[in-house]
């Protein structure tokens, strides 16, 4: 009787070390689905955090449009919704390749992955490169805030061709707090893009050398609930500062 | 392996899966059907905005970006396959955000009251 229990003793401790070795499941986790569990709960925890964050900008930005609304109209205005929309069919297709990727790590399919993770990484690239030239071209007009900001083409928007009200000098002068948060907010949300970049090619080689395509899915999944977070903080970005402040054009 | 045993019928005092977390994996195909929706959608809040509904045109952008973000989280962030958990947590972070939105708007139309 002692034996046999000493024995059955024995496997558990043996079967317990033969699953340390498995990334998706810890010996401190009592199953894979709890650790897995625990996992996504400390991921949604920090991109609550990350909401809060965006959230604060957000509502700055709803204060200050309030306050100065002709100079935010005029500014806003003065943004290309083609270029916008186009960077928003980008990153929707960026998250739209992640999401089959962490399909494809699920179906412990390792080149697809890798090919999923290559093309989201891809059209991240596109959208930081649009971005570039959105704000070169803001550069050029002198419409970033400081010494340098110049406000003639609010004051005087007929004299560039442009179809707006003239702003008095004063309301004018608080298109600079609409570019302030412009820049700081899509810059922010850039700055989040480019680290999912970088941690895009740190998985895509860890991809490649097989880590993801034996049923270890979690940095593939917790990854992708960062990037669809950044996503959707676009998703907000994209109508707030390019389209709602438009006069319809005539 | 271990599939099995987790299930309620072999742990109904409910320890080893506390959660009852099930694994579910969304297909291709439905990804390509909430990809196809955030494009439609897409197109039609760039549409909207070049006509002029007054104050309609905030209300329709910020709508359609709520409901792409649902979308987003529900299908593409599998929110809507997570355990009861995560579900609370996600809706309770949301909640909080709109607490904190609604108290700093609410002093500031308060605090200058009547002098508008």
């Amino acid at each position: 009787m002692d034996s046999a229990l000493a024995t059955t003793d024995h496997a558990d401790v043996h079967a317990e070390h033969d699953h340390v070795a498995l990334p998706q499941h810890r010996h401190h986790f009592e199953t894979e689905e709890q650790q897995r569990e625990a996992g996504s709960f400390g991921m949604w925890l920090f991109l609550l955090t990350e909401i809060m964050f965006f959230g604060g900008l957000f509502f700055a930005y709803l204060l200050y449009r309030n306050w100065y609304y002709p100079a935010f109209a005029a500014a806003s205005n003065q943004l290309s919704v083609p270029l916008g929309a186009f960077n928003t069919v980008v990153l929707i297709s960026s998250g739209f390749c992640m999401a089959v990727g962490v399909w494809a790590a699920e179906m412990r399919r390792k080149s697809l992955l890798v090919l999923m993770l290559v093309l989201t990484t891809f059209f991240g690239l596109i959208f930081l490169g649009v971005k570039y030239d959105e704000y070169h071209e803001k550069y050029e007009l002198h419409h970033i805030p400081g010494d340098s900001f110049n406000i003639s083409m609010f004051t005087n928007p007929a004299g560039y061709g442009i179809k707006e009200e003239p702003l008095a000098p004063d309301m004018a002068q608080k298109t600079q707090i609409f570019f302030f948060l412009y820049f700081a907010m899509t810059g922010m949300h850039a700055v989040h893009m480019i680290i999912g970049i970088v941690l895009l090619f740190w998985l895509t080689w860890r991809a490649h050398r097989g880590d993801f395509s034996s049923g270890y899915v979690a940095p593939i999944e917790n990854f992708g609930l960062y990037w669809h977070f950044v996503d959707i903080v676009w998703l907000f970005l994209f109508p707030l500062l390019y389209l709602i402040n438009r006069h319809p054009l005539h | 392996m271990a599939h099995e045993i987790h299930t309620d019928a072999n742990d109904p005092s409910n320890v080893t899966n506390p959660e009852h977390a099930q694994h579910h994996i969304v297909t291709p195909l439905q990804y390509t059907y909430v990809f196809a929706t955030l494009l439609l959608f897409t197109g039609i809040t760039v549409g909207a905005a070049y006509v002029d509904l007054d104050w309609a045109n905030p209300v329709i952008a910020l709508g359609i970006a709520c409901f792409k973000a649902v979308i987003v989280i529900l299908f593409f962030m599998h929110a809507a396959y997570q355990s009861r958990l995560i579900k609370m947590t996600i809706g309770s972070g949301f909640f909080l955000f709109i607490v904190l939105i609604t108290m700093t708007l609410t002093d500031y139309i308060s605090r200058a009251w009547g002098m508008w």
